[in-house]
């Protein structure tokens, strides 16, 4: 093919209009991600020397983090898949309730995560109490923290939420009589499931495990802090040698690495067929969703929703309930201080007792919070529309761009950070005095996780059902309106739902990017553990909890709103 | 049709993209002369600091200073004190600000050969004792300084009847086994000093030796301070299992000040024995290439000052430099200064600091 072919052929009609849909997001990952890091990157190679870059410093957290990334990703699944299943198909009570919670941990700053961890497995921790009281033992039985296992299970905590709310909303859309006429014509379960449901689920749960590998990929508070400094990843050599050692050449080298495995990692999951959708009407209703009737689906359930509550909310609750304990029974003084219920760190949170600067009372922390995870649904959801519908087109430029989309999932936070500190520090846009500064690095981290939750859904909708809508006389504003955006409504709702809760747990870009005086939660959670006392712990545990409060509130609201419309 | 729609929406947004830039140019030649000597007759002057995420200060007092001088003072929080001075110097040809606060000892060498600072001697210099002017050409003033120290869960200690370790060899005695806390020198700023009391006390060449007979004797390394004192500390709220940690001197008055209920006593205490500590100086200076040289050192007059170095005991836990500062009654009970620290040269820190801490990540982490 000669080059002017080539060149007709990407400037083709159907790549023009790709290029058009591509347009508004691209304009942003270029301005907001791929400028910031070109500028990063510049500064870091120009004092690139190879002779003092030994392989080992590249190899050993290579290994690692993919080591860790892939058992955390299998353990995940196989956490999710029955859980996305139950919740796909049955009805029990309290299930929306159960869904909005286990979106908690998703959200969680590690440090808190880890207080609930340790309240619960770790030296001192219920468990291993109540294993030492039962069977009179002198030391913990169940050696926690440090681990690779309290790496694992903590990955899974996180992220299960993703492949239920994934694969969940696919399964929903499965149409039941699918599988029923599967039955009705002979095939057993299993047969109807290989052969109806896989092919249908398979790009949401490709799509889930992508997700949660890259995830896990980049995973640093829950390495650090849980796994110990033994462990590294490379995210976290990537802040030790950016940070602690001002090596930025290695750093970078090192984040490079790091943007490769991702890019191969997306195509992969495209090549694996992550991106091929089977286009069939999806049921408009819920109707599949059905209460347990036999025994053997009653166990299912009831096992389902007592492994959830067990893994993700018990140590949330372990939290909870400590918020609302005095703490200081049990230390120092034992007995001088009564244990039992207090509002003291509550209260303690809406008094500025020393008068400092950057008191921040709990509402405001919460108000900026809600702000820049509004800001960033709203920025998130339009460009991921644009993108989505642009991907859906089947061209091979697709492939690549969809890649590029992915990349900043995939980017460390610091490498990003520093960029953006780099390159945004005066007019047009100075991060120190911009009100959304937070929104926009969000967004680039919600980007990917709105696009692969809309993907499937815009994918699974027949052309004819447009088409058939425009035989009917409707314009294609009215269709889209009426046939195309009721069919994604919930996977909107789900993308939403991420581009809000992403944002309101985020803290690697928020710690370098939020300004002083515009705190959000977790960055509120953070100024008081980094002073001792028990005032300065309980009030963080006040202050999770009320994050965790609102965010099941908010998360139970637009279940509850997105579902009834 | 949805797609040309689509198209045209898509095209709206590039469009108002690209005209966003280009509209601003040609408006600002308009703009400017008119509106920049009003700003500057009328307007306070902007002044930027870039301070760590510990720093915290009264409220009234920052009030104060920029209404005597026609101020707004806009403070950026950039990290711990490595990352803050590590930012200042990715971006030293475009400073994001006039005056930094907040880098140690450990870190001077680094900010002075990086070239960041100008030069000021403030007259409240004469009230500093000569011990914290670790900086001979004036660019890096001591503000405050503090003691990295252990400290120890009181109750353990006093439940099991055992005495307390009086230097770093007794750590490594059998009753200790399991006992102590620490934080991982690659990443934050307590390791990162305990690690160099090790070397302080059997030099670059033994104190790998020391730390790989700390190890086999049960040490637990935390990835930070938050890790290691709320989750693994046995003295703090966070019921961990460890009975010493490597914190502050002024720790256990934090723990009597942030009490749930009143305390009589701290529930925790240091051990200040020779050697056994490391004192960390903090340093202020004036960015290189500020525009706002006069307002700048009255800001670091304003930190050196009475005022401003009684607030910081209270709102960072941290000591004061200048001798006029009366410490408030909390820390006279139940905070511990160090007779004798463990000593080594700024110069010698940054000459071997970063070899230091990578042969310790591969012969204790790997």
């Amino acid at each position: 093919m000669s080059f002017s072919d080539r060149l007709k052929r990407v400037f083709s009609k159907e790549n023009a209009l790709t290029l058009a849909l591509w347009a508004g997001p691209l304009l942003f990952l270029a301005v907001f991600f791929y400028y910031p890091l070109a500028a990063i990157f510049t500064t870091s190679f120009s004092e690139l020397n190879w002779a003092k870059v030994q392989p080992t410093q590249i190899t050993r957290p290579l290994s690692f983090t993919l080591l860790q990334a892939t058992l955390s990703t299998l353990l995940t699944l196989l956490a999710g898949l029955p859980a996305a299943y139950v919740f796909a198909r049955y009805e029990f009570k309290g299930k929306r309730l159960l869904q909005a919670l286990i979106t908690l941990p998703f959200i969680m700053p590690t440090v808190v995560a880890a207080a609930g961890f340790n309240a619960l497995l770790g030296p001192r921790g219920w468990v291993n109490l109540g294993l030492m009281g039962l069977f009179n033992l002198e030391n913990p039985p169940i050696v926690f923290l440090n681990t690779l296992w309290a790496i694992l299970l903590a990955h899974v905590f996180y992220n299960t939420t993703i492949v239920i709310r994934l694969v969940g909303s696919a399964w929903q859309g499965i149409d039941v009589r699918l599988e029923q006429a599967a039955a009705t014509l002979g095939a057993d379960p299993w047969q109807t499931f290989r052969a109806i449901t896989w092919p249908l689920l398979r790009p949401a749960v490709l799509a889930a495990a992508l997700l949660v590998f890259i995830f896990d990929f980049t995973s640093f508070g829950v390495v650090l802090i849980l796994g110990g400094p033994q462990f590294a990843t490379l995210e976290v050599d990537i802040y030790t040698q950016a940070m602690t050692m001002l090596n930025l050449p290695l750093a970078g080298l090192l984040s490079i690495v790091q943007m490769i495995c991702m890019l191969v990692l997306t195509l992969l999951h495209n090549r694996l067929g992550g991106g091929s959708f089977v286009a069939l009407s999806s049921r408009m209703r819920q109707a599949a969703a059905r209460w347990p009737r036999t025994l053997r689906q009653k166990l299912l359930v009831g096992g389902v929703v007592i492994f959830l509550l067990t893994l993700m909310i018990s140590p949330l609750a372990a939290l909870a309930a400590r918020s609302f304990t005095r703490l200081e029974a049990g230390r120092g003084e034992r007995g001088a201080v009564m244990p039992g219920l207090t509002l003291t760190y509550y209260m303690e949170l809406f008094q500025n007792r020393r008068g400092s600067l950057f008191y921040v009372p709990p509402v405001q922390a919460l108000g900026n919070s809600m702000l820049f995870a509004a800001g960033t649904a709203a920025l998130a959801l339009p460009l991921g529309f644009l993108a989505s519908y642009a991907l859906r087109r089947k061209t091979r430029l697709n492939r690549w761009l969809d890649a590029l989309l992915m990349l900043p999932l995939g980017t460390s936070a610091v490498t990003l950070g520093l960029g953006f500190v780099l390159v945004f520090n005066r007019p047009p846009l100075d991060l120190h005095t911009f009100a959304f500064n937070l929104s926009l690095a969000h967004s680039l981290v919600a980007l990917p996780f709105v696009v692969r939750t809309l993907l499937p859904a815009l994918s699974s909708i027949p052309t004819s059902l447009r088409q058939s809508a425009a035989v009917l006389g409707a314009g294609p504003l009215r269709a889209w309106l009426l046939v195309e955006l009721p069919l994604v409504a919930r996977a909107a709702l789900v993308a939403g739902v991420f581009a809000f809760t992403l944002s309101l747990g985020e803290f690697g870009a928020t710690s370098f990017l939020a300004r002083p005086e515009q705190p959000t939660l977790p960055v509120a959670i953070y100024r008081f553990l980094s002073q001792p006392g028990a005032l300065n712990y309980g009030q963080a545990l006040a202050m999770s909890t009320l994050l965790m409060a609102f965010t099941t509130l908010g998360v139970f609201l637009i279940d509850k709103f997105g579902y009834k419309q | 049709m949805i797609k040309k729609m689509l198209f045209m929406l898509v095209l709206a947004v590039v469009l108002a993209g690209c005209a966003a830039p280009t509209a601003a140019p040609t408006a600002a030649p308009t703009a400017e002369p008119i509106k920049a000597p009003t700003a500057v007759q009328t307007g306070p002057a902007e002044l930027r600091v870039m301070v760590h995420d510990s720093f915290a200060v009264s409220e009234n007092l920052v009030a104060d200073f920029e209404k005597q001088n026609n101020a707004k003072v806009i403070f950026i929080k950039s990290g711990d004190a490595g990352m803050m001075l590590n930012k200042a110097i990715l971006t030293k040809d475009a400073p994001l600000a006039d005056v930094i606060y907040g880098f140690d000892n450990a870190l001077l060498s680094r900010a002075l050969s990086a070239g960041l600072l100008e030069p000021y001697a403030s007259p409240l210099l004469a009230d500093i004792s000569e011990a914290f002017k670790m900086d001979a050409a004036q660019s890096a003033l001591p503000v405050d300084f503090g003691d990295v120290c252990i400290n120890y869960d009181k109750a353990y200690f006093a439940e099991k009847n055992l005495a307390l370790p009086q230097t770093l060899d007794d750590l490594l005695k059998p009753e200790y086994k399991g006992l102590l806390v620490v934080e991982n020198p690659a990443g934050s700023s307590p390791g990162l000093a305990f690690m160099l009391v090790t070397i302080a006390n059997y030099g670059p060449e033994g104190y790998l030796d020391y730390w790989r007979a700390l190890k086999a004797n049960g040490v637990v390394i935390a990835a930070d301070w938050e890790t290691a004192y709320y989750t693994h500390f046995s003295g703090s709220s966070g019921k961990g299992a460890q009975p010493m940690v490597v914190s502050y001197g002024s720790s256990p008055a934090a723990e009597v000040i942030f009490a749930s209920a009143p305390l009589k006593e701290a529930p925790t205490a240091s051990i200040v024995t020779p050697k056994t500590c490391f004192r960390q100086v903090e340093f202020a200076g004036i960015l290189k290439g500020t525009a706002q040289r006069a307002l700048a050192e009255k800001f670091i007059d304003w930190m050196l000052s009475t005022p401003f170095q009684e607030d910081l005991t209270m709102q960072m836990f941290v000591y004061p430099v200048s001798s006029r500062a009366q410490l408030p009654d909390a820390f006279k009970q139940h905070a511990q200064i160090p007779a004798e620290p463990a000593a080594l040269a700024p110069a010698d820190i940054s000459a071997g600091r970063d070899a230091w801490v990578e042969a310790w990540v591969e012969a204790i982490l790997r």
